[in-house]
């Protein structure tokens, strides 16, 4: 695997990326200048609310889209592999091979009537050529790495036969078969109780550390972005409106909307006290507001946030914003 | 400024209300505050397998709860624990197959219509999908006003008026009367459906995970409207989630439950600081905090082994003991009563633990 990133520890580079999905009425602007940079070992956040375009710039970068999404960007950089300039055939090579996504719902993304084992095996089967007998016991020790109880005797169980979190570990060995440098989480936990998602969170960071792949997580948990990750992108209605380093954008928020998101969740120390709100709900994507898409829920809003749309600058290194007022901002913080 | 006033003010309102039963209250012993809805050890089981394999769900299995006027009960734990289950038997949706339900001194467990009436003019829902749970061929008008019709206790103009004010009272301009339920987004339809459970007036709201389908900027607006309602109208609010800090931020007392049984219920702030359950403080512990600083405890969480068992084949004993980390021999034989437990510096609540005394030391 060394080969594969000898000159360059970063695994992702995404440079200014649109989605578009197109189809039967107006084009829908779904994802607008989104940059992305993913280092090995490395465990990168995108958080956002629902509709904010999470998942459709991970489908992005994997490739999935349809006839109906047109993908373009600047650059879309895997290891040494320009994504943008690849054929389809040797994009799907890449697929499950060097980049993994592991999805939400884990029940509709195993196949119902093939075994586990049988699954896990077919990574092997297709992409290394691996006989029947080598698939299988690959797939068995892939259980154990990932921690299912008893592996040599559950891999020829059907998904509807384990629970919920463990459906989502064998996406994730699934994931991690071919040894990937980048794994894609889309929403990883949602449909898990605390106690799932905190051994997932917790088998996620070891493998990481074990494997060092880089990973996007993407997810609206807030609690799950302040546990794991160590960079933060936030996005708010097909835009990326802060990214930096997750202990200094939670510290030190720059952008509003990142700030009142903070504040909106429930915190101990303030129980029984009215919780901070962000008034509206998130725009449809159909209807984003003109200049700043934020600014109509946003306290701070001046006149001139209606009209002009704040470019995602570097405010300090490492760090930046898309606020007009931002300068403001960081401006106190740092007296 | 603190939203939550002590609710014996919005009790103190709803005592000029005389009360509605003129059979003798239950309780032997008066409690500081009236009980509104008192369960006492509800059991629901629901069969399941084949029928050559007939087995059953032990849903919900020996739940005694009270409701005091004007508190918020918070009511957590995992899904398949059995807390919609207990929500559906409290509102009258389900009825349960031992125990008694008494609202306001008066069994209404056993599913007469007369008891039934009775309870809904009492207790209304508000339920988890903001989407589902509002007819989409039904304007805001006839949605919240859908209750009082039932009742024939208004004639139309009168219900539109009524309408009016509920829509104002949950934060809706008047002008979304004649509009149908897609035209709003999720949290817009959570509050037409808080003012159609709001329509009659009710004593108690059961909100079944009311805010964990909408977007976290919005959930803070639905939280802090239910707690406005509890003070304005004085309702109690039974409040049921999975989102540990939700619960931990609106409700005055936590129910946990573990598989169909409550394994500890306190005030929120005792079970939450000094959680003497070992199953409450795995789940506790397990909880992401909200704060950068609280990074990497959940690495130090104490690891519950496996995943929870179906309710199907329930271990004997304590249901717990097959992931607990201090079971003992009693623990799988004899079922834990829910038992009042307190000593120096842990303040008194109740828990099912054999070992609470060992939890609190070991903590």
């Amino acid at each position: 695997m060394d080969s594969k990133t000898s000159h360059s520890s970063r695994v992702l580079l995404v440079r200014n990326l649109s989605v578009t999905i197109t189809g039967s009425g107006p084009e829908i602007p779904a994802v607008r200048e989104v940059d992305l940079s993913i280092d090995r070992g490395e465990f990168v956040a995108l958080l956002g609310e629902s509709g904010s375009g999470k998942s459709v710039t991970a489908r992005a970068i994997m490739g999935l889209g349809d006839e109906n999404t047109r993908v373009e960007a600047d650059q879309l950089r895997l290891g040494d592999a320009d994504l943008l300039v690849l054929s389809e055939e040797a994009r799907r090579k890449l697929r499950g091979e060097r980049m993994t996504l592991v999805l939400q719902d884990a029940l509709s993304a195993l196949n119902p009537v093939m075994t586990i084992g049988d699954q896990i095996g077919e990574i092997f089967r297709v992409h290394r050529g691996a006989s029947r007998r080598q698939a299988h016991a690959q797939a068995v020790e892939l259980l154990g790495l990932v921690r299912i109880p008893a592996p040599s005797r559950r891999v020829n169980d059907y998904p509807h036969q384990f629970s919920g979190g463990m459906r989502q570990r064998i996406l994730i060995a699934m994931a991690i078969a071919l040894d990937p440098e980048l794994l894609i989480a889309d929403e990883p936990t949602t449909a898990l109780d605390v106690t799932v998602q905190a051994q997932i969170l917790d088998l996620l960071g070891t493998l990481r550390d074990q494997l060092g792949m880089g990973v996007l997580l993407i997810t609206h948990d807030l609690g799950v972005v302040m546990e794991v990750a160590d960079h933060v992108s936030v996005m708010y209605a097909g835009r990326i409106v802060e990214s930096g380093d997750a202990d200094t954008v939670f510290a030190h928020p720059a952008h509003p909307y990142t700030e009142a998101l903070l504040r909106s969740v429930p915190q101990a120390a303030q129980r029984g006290s009215d919780l901070l709100t962000i008034p509206g709900s998130p725009p449809s994507l159909t209807r984003v507001p003109a200049g700043c898409s934020f600014h109509p829920r946003c306290d701070l809003a001046v006149t001139a946030c209606a009209t002009t749309r704040p470019p995602l600058t570097d405010t300090i290194p490492g760090r930046r914003v898309a606020c007009l007022r931002s300068e403001e901002f960081t401006g106190e913080l740092v007296s | 400024m603190n939203s939550f006033p002590d609710p014996g003010t919005g009790a103190g309102r709803r005592g000029s209300v005389p009360p509605a039963s003129s059979t003798p209250a239950a309780p032997a012993a008066p409690p500081a505050r009236e009980t509104v809805l008192g369960a006492s050890g509800l059991v629901r089981r629901f069969p399941t397998g084949s029928r050559i394999h007939p087995a059953t769900v032990s849903a919900v299995d020996g739940v005694s709860l009270n409701l005091q006027a004007g508190e918020v009960l918070g009511i957590v734990g995992e899904s398949g624990c059995g807390k919609s289950t207990l929500a559906r038997m409290l509102v009258g949706l389900e009825r349960p197959d031992e125990g008694t339900l008494t609202y306001r001194g008066r069994d209404v467990g056993h599913g007469r219509l007369a008891d039934r009436k009775h309870l809904r003019q009492g207790i209304q829902m508000i339920f988890q999908d903001p989407y589902a749970s509002l007819d989409p061929r039904m304007t805001v008008l006839d949605i919240v006003t859908e209750p009082i019709a039932a009742t024939h206790t208004m004639n139309r103009a009168d219900r539109r008026v009524r309408a009016g004010e509920l829509l104002e009272l949950v934060g809706l301009s008047g002008d979304a009367l004649g509009r149908f339920a897609h035209q709003f987004s999720g949290g817009q339809r959570q509050r037409i459906g808080i003012a159609r459970a709001l329509a009659l007036n009710p004593d108690i709201l059961v909100c079944d995970e009311p805010v964990s389908a909408l977007d976290v900027s919005v959930q803070a607006q639905v939280i802090n409207l239910l707690g406005d309602i509890r003070s304005r109208l004085g309702v109690s609010i039974i409040f049921i989630a999975h989102d540990l800090s939700v619960v931990r931020h609106i409700a005055d007392r936590v129910a946990v439950m573990y598989l169909g049984r409550i394994a500890e219920v306190g005030d929120t702030e005792t079970v939450y600081d000094t959680p003497s359950h070992p199953y409450t403080q795995a789940l506790l512990s397990a909880t992401p905090t909200a704060t950068r600083e609280g990074r990497g405890r959940l690495s130090q969480r104490r690891i519950l082994g496996g995943e929870p068992p179906s309710p199907v084949n329930p271990p004997t004993g304590c249901r717990f003991n097959p992931r607990c980390w201090i079971a003992t021999h009693e623990c799988r034989t004899v079922v834990p009563p829910l038992r009042s437990f307190g000593e120096t510096g842990v303040p008194v609540r109740d828990v099912s633990c054999h070992h609470a005394e060992d939890v609190v030391a070991a903590r």
